[in-house]
């Protein structure tokens, strides 16, 4: 504590990398590492293709995750995101109807229907008071109904080729690495707006402030509830892309998005995130998302039996969550 | 404060790399383990495959000894499976065309003491409509009820996966008293056999799709079963793979009987066999994008995968996308009568097979109450028989006006509103 200004004045070498080690997120610590043992079991996977394939996987989470994060520093939890992933795929599989030219603007409808959700969810959390987590409990729960009900339970066409391009397809040829999946460019540019919008512009710092003390924050001038409307809708966004990415690798699946909702918010919090808000940073939040996906493959690959990868899994994940608020505690 | 900070997060961080390297170090020690003596004897015991020379520097697989590949003893029942077994291999009676008709080894009961003036009220407590295959089995139980004016009301109780809901489902429509009928298609097995028990005491009831351990339903219908489908695909990969295949086995989760069944069989099938090596046993969850995945990671380690066994077909489509993707050529491929799969595999001119757990069994509890309101007599145990579709006969079961989640073997071509109701154009 007092001790502090003792150690700033003369750093010596040893402590300046140290400190700026630890400057950096452990969760790009935890990547490496799981990289490593992914290399260890299979160095195929750590070639270019291999690489590039670990990404496509997770660039559904990654999106959905970056997009998380907007709500979390603003001190919500967006639990929604994972039946508008599943919606997205029905929707898709039900509007296009077989003819490949009905694509374009039925995406721009799917989008249509994320951004009316997430300015739902944002409009029930801020103007109607209802907390996030039931707010967005409830639209998980209507969304998932409405596509049971718009489809009578099973989808009802294919998705065309051109619309599973952008989760499945690849630019080639590409030097290098023969083959570049369209999914990793669509995780480059969505993650590069994203980065721009959380990091670069005042929505970043408006939404840290949000989460932080939305009182000072009001004080301030901030607009909270604009704010925690915009936080929602991003999110919402990001669940259709990766819906859309999702629905492309996969097929049709009236389920493609289960479960993703809490894997969004794990990687989130993985890569330093606070829950309740006021603190976390996007690429850092998509590194977790990463990590997430490369532990699911390692544990796949060492040929762990499922309910033991199910418990190392969840083991991870607490102790990573555990450190990470911890370590955000001591240095508030 | 700061130096007990560094401290905190580098032990954090070194608990974690010890974490993570343990768990490297034991998925290592997996593969070096010998391959076991080639003594086992062919029994029906759990033994090692015929995995014969395992090269040194290839990944080995750790195939029929995997835990996913275990066949638990309250799973396997001997004589189920000899049943299966023999009924394959006979013609089913009843008339021609009309399989939810037909019966196998049936021996029939009298139910003239429940025989009733319509119209009739039927009652219906279902396990769940929370897959694609339900969704099917019971539009098309609708219809067969649209077929039958004298039944006036149908009351459909959905228990949605749980056996508590189910069991107080069953209570109600007991108490209620309006039922004439009740069918049962039961969550699970041991948990829902008390409800039909008491049931049984109050009306006449027909149990089909799952079973429950008691006889007193006056008619149970199912088709052969699950050791049958899993035999099947097993037995056309073993007949057609050529020496030395390499075979990935795809389930979806494990403890449900009739899944743990198809298993158990295919499992036997392969032990038995020469030519067959089990690279992997994993669990997919039905999920496609995860199926995609567990495949493409093993194209990666393996280079090559010759023929993919599944217990159930609704991911199958994925898994022949995983080596579309990685450029490799199809594998032997068994699905099951999802029309997304047939048309695949037609328009690739796969070689497959598609055993199926057919959804006209959703006609024949209908069918099986008019006839106790009639009081004619009617199978205990009504077997239906269980097509396959094999690359000679799979013309006749693609329909592209279907939706790619409708299963082939609905025998609801026929009835009314077809193909509206069931998605179709």
């Amino acid at each position: 504590m007092a001790q502090l200004s003792t150690i700033g004045q003369e750093k010596s070498w040893r402590d300046r990398i140290l400190s700026g080690l630890r400057s950096v997120s452990p969760i790009y610590v935890v990547l490496i590492l799981l990289l490593i043992g992914i290399g260890t079991q299979n160095p195929v996977f750590l070639e270019p293709s291999g690489i590039l394939n670990l990404l496509r996987r997770a660039a559904p989470l990654m999106i959905l995750t970056a997009g998380q994060l907007f709500v979390i520093v603003s001190g919500g939890f967006d639990l929604s995101v994972g039946s508008i992933m599943s919606l997205t795929v029905i929707g898709a599989s039900l509007l296009i109807n077989n003819d490949p030219t009905n694509a374009w603007w039925v995406i721009l409808v799917l989008f249509g229907i994320g951004i009316v959700a997430g300015l739902i969810n944002g409009a029930l959390v801020s103007y109607l008071k209802v907390p996030s987590l039931i707010a967005t409990l409830g639209m998980l729960l209507a969304l998932r109904g409405a596509g049971l009900y718009w489809t009578g339970g099973a989808p009802r066409g294919y998705l065309t080729d051109n619309f599973r391009a952008f989760g499945r397809g690849w630019l080639e040829p590409v030097p290098w690495v023969e083959r570049f999946p369209y999914a990793v460019i669509v995780l480059i540019v969505v993650s590069a707006i994203l980065i721009y919008l959380f990091h670069y512009t005042n929505l970043g710092r408006q939404l840290l402030a949000v989460g932080d003390n939305p009182r000072a924050a009001k004080l301030a001038g901030i607009q909270v509830e604009k704010m925690r409307i915009v936080a929602f809708a991003v999110s919402a966004v990001t669940a259709v892309i990766a819906g859309i990415l999702q629905g492309g690798f996969g097929g049709v699946n009236p389920d493609a998005g289960d479960g993703y909702e809490l894997q969004a918010i794990s990687a989130a919090v993985l890569g330093g995130a606070v829950l309740l808000g006021g603190r976390g940073s996007v690429p850092a939040a998509i590194a977790g998302a990463l990590a997430l996906e490369a532990l699911f493959t390692l544990l796949n690959l060492l040929g762990l039996p499922k309910p033991l990868r199910d418990a190392v899994q969840g083991l991870i994940i607490i102790g990573a969550v555990a450190y990470a608020a911890f370590s955000g505690r001591r240095s508030r | 404060m700061l130096n007990k900070n560094k401290k905190r997060s580098w032990l954090v961080l070194l608990a974690l790399v010890a974490l993570i390297f343990g768990l490297v170090a034991c998925g290592g020690s997996d593969t070096e383990e010998p391959a076991g003596d080639d003594t086992a004897a062919e029994d029906t015991a759990v033994e090692e495959p015929a995995a014969e020379e395992p090269a040194v520097e290839e990944p080995v697989a750790a195939g029929l000894e995997s835990d996913a590949a275990e066949v638990k003893s309250e799973f396997f029942s001997q004589e189920q499976y000899d049943r299966s077994m023999r009924q394959m291999t006979l013609t089913a009676e009843g008339p021609e065309g009309e399989p939810w008709l037909q019966y196998l080894e049936a021996e029939f009961v009298d139910t003239s003491e429940f025989a009733k003036d319509g119209p009739y009220t039927f009652c219906f407590s279902n396990a769940g409509v929370n897959n694609p295959w339900r969704v099917v089995g019971y539009n098309t139980m609708l219809a067969e009820v649209d077929l039958h004016p004298e039944i006036e009301e149908f009351i459909h109780v959905d228990a949605e996966g749980s056996d508590e809901k189910q069991i107080s489902d069953i209570a109600d429509l007991v108490a209620g008293g309006n039922c004439d009928v009740l069918i049962v298609s039961p969550n699970t097995t041991a948990a829902l056999t008390p409800a039909v028990e008491q049931a049984c005491e109050v009306l006449p009831v027909i149990v089909f799709d799952r079973g429950v351990f008691t006889d007193c339903p006056v008619s149970f219908v199912q088709p052969i079963g699950g050791y049958a489908f899993g035999e099947a695909g097993a037995r056309y990969i073993i007949d057609n793979c050529g020496d030395d295949c390499n075979v990935l086995a795809l389930r979806i989760l494990p403890g449900v009987d009739v899944l743990e069944e198809r298993w158990a069989s295919a499992k036997l099938a392969f032990e038995g066999a020469g030519n067959i090596n089990v690279i992997g046993v994993e669990f997919g969850d039905g999920d496609n994008a995860k199926v995609k995945s567990i495949v493409t990671d093993y194209l990666d380690r393996f280079g090559q995968i010759d023929a993919v066994w599944m217990d159930a077909g609704a991911t199958a489509v994925a898994a022949l996308e995983a080596f579309e993707d990685a450029g490799q050529p199809y594998p032997i491929i068994v699905g099951e009568d999802q029309q997304d799969f047939l048309v695949k595999w037609q328009e690739n001119g796969l070689s497959g097979i598609a055993p199926t757990f057919p959804t006209f069994q959703w006609r024949t509890p209908i069918i099986a109450g008019l006839r106790i309101m009639n009081g004619e007599e009617l199978p205990a145990v009504w077997r239906l028989p269980q097509p396959i579709i094999t690359n000679d006969n799979l013309d006749q079961y693609v329909q592209p006006n279907m939706p790619p989640l409708h299963y082939a073997m609905c025998g609801c071509e026929g009835m009314p509103d077809f193909p509206g109701r069931w998605g179709g154009e």
